[in-house]
């Protein structure tokens, strides 16, 4: 068995004649929790779109925990997009539902247990919900599942504080040691504890992958403040 | 005590720091029992690996002992908590020391203002 959760090489995406990922190589080992930074347009979400089977990669390899992405990868990656995919119409239960059927690895009593943790009515509408309510939901769907690799796009860009320390105990909380966790993010601050490793994405190229406590050490400074250094616009 | 990370260290080593502070200050007791490694990274709201990481250089320094089936414990060895207390007020002194240094007080001046700023401490 494979001590990653994701190994890529030379993962090239080309819309048209723009590159929005230019030759990347990674790969992720199980039980690690990594932050995937980098600025709006850096390639991020391509790229985790490319792990979720969204998006087809022009050039290069990709394995997840063994497999070429296809049907198969859906059953074991974890994937919280950007965006809610959930209707306004459907209830929690709907949810569940449509977990439980798509997902053989869903874990319905846990989910409705850190529901029930949050008082969440089951049979409210994802019209009725405020937007860090939605968020939290969604996190709790995906964090169910039993997966090998969990890719949550954006998890706390636009709720506040209380519920950006509601995503991170979820994360902790769910912790796997066969698993790994990719978290992309702008909001680093909030998050770099939390992480193993971060890769610094910059148009669509790697500039920097690196446990975080070596990266402290090294620099005696911040993630955060590194990122700010790279990045500065 | 609150779980506070400064930005310049690795964070491994704070959570070292941390938890060394606990046993000079009493907080955990001889002997007492850990929480589980997910448990006190949810309260620091670390990554599991880093406080893991942590625990282990603990565990190297005979400051933490695991049994093998429930968990992992403080020492019970008292000189060694002794030993511990005594270097840290050691280094805390040192660093006062220099500071004092710096502007120029010499060893007896310092040990005067103290006695003096202790007196009105009552």
């Amino acid at each position: 068995m494979s001590e990653f959760a994701l190994e890529c090489k030379n993962l090239v995406k080309r819309y048209g004649s723009k590159e929005a990922l230019k030759g990347i190589d990674l790969s992720f080992k199980k039980g690690n929790i990594i932050g995937l930074l980098g600025p709006n347009g850096s390639g991020k979400t391509t790229f985790i779109k490319i792990c979720a089977g969204l998006l087809k990669q022009t050039e290069g390899s990709i394995v997840i925990d063994e497999k070429n992405i296809g049907l198969e990868t859906k059953a074991i990656i974890s994937y919280l997009p950007e965006r809610t995919y959930f209707e306004d119409s459907m209830t929690v239960i709907d949810a569940i539902k449509f977990f439980e059927t798509f997902y053989s690895d869903f874990q319905c009593e846990k989910a409705l247990d850190m529901l029930k943790n949050l008082d969440i009515d089951v049979n409210m509408k994802f019209k009725k919900m405020s937007k860090g309510t939605k968020e939290k939901v969604q996190l709790i769907m995906v964090m169910s599942r039993k997966a090998k690799i969990y890719f949550l796009d954006e998890p706390i860009a636009g709720v506040d504080p209380a519920a950006r320390d509601y995503v991170i105990n979820t994360i902790i909380n769910n912790y796997d040691e066969n698993a790994a966790v990719v978290i992309s993010t702008h909001l680093i601050s909030d998050i770099e504890n939390i992480l193993d490793d971060v890769v610094f994405i910059k148009n669509g190229e790697i500039v920097l992958n690196d446990n975080v406590d070596r990266i402290r050490e090294k620099s005696g400074t911040s993630i955060d403040s590194l990122f700010r250094e790279v990045f500065k616009c | 005590m609150i779980w506070e990370f400064s930005k310049d260290k690795p964070i491994y080593t704070q959570i070292i720091e941390y938890i060394k502070m606990n046993i000079i200050s009493g907080e955990y007791k001889p002997g007492e029992k850990l929480l589980s490694v997910r448990e006190m990274a949810v309260l620091a709201k670390v990554n599991p690996n880093t406080m893991q990481r942590a625990l282990q250089e603990l565990e190297k320094d005979e400051l933490v002992f695991s049994k093998r089936t429930s968990g992992r414990f403080i020492t019970e060895d008292k000189n060694m908590i002794d030993e511990l207390k005594a270097s840290f007020a050691k280094k805390q002194i040192m660093d006062f020391y220099e500071k004092m240094k710096s502007i120029g007080l010499t060893k007896e001046e310092i040990i005067r203002y103290v006695q003096k700023i202790f007196g009105e401490m009552k």
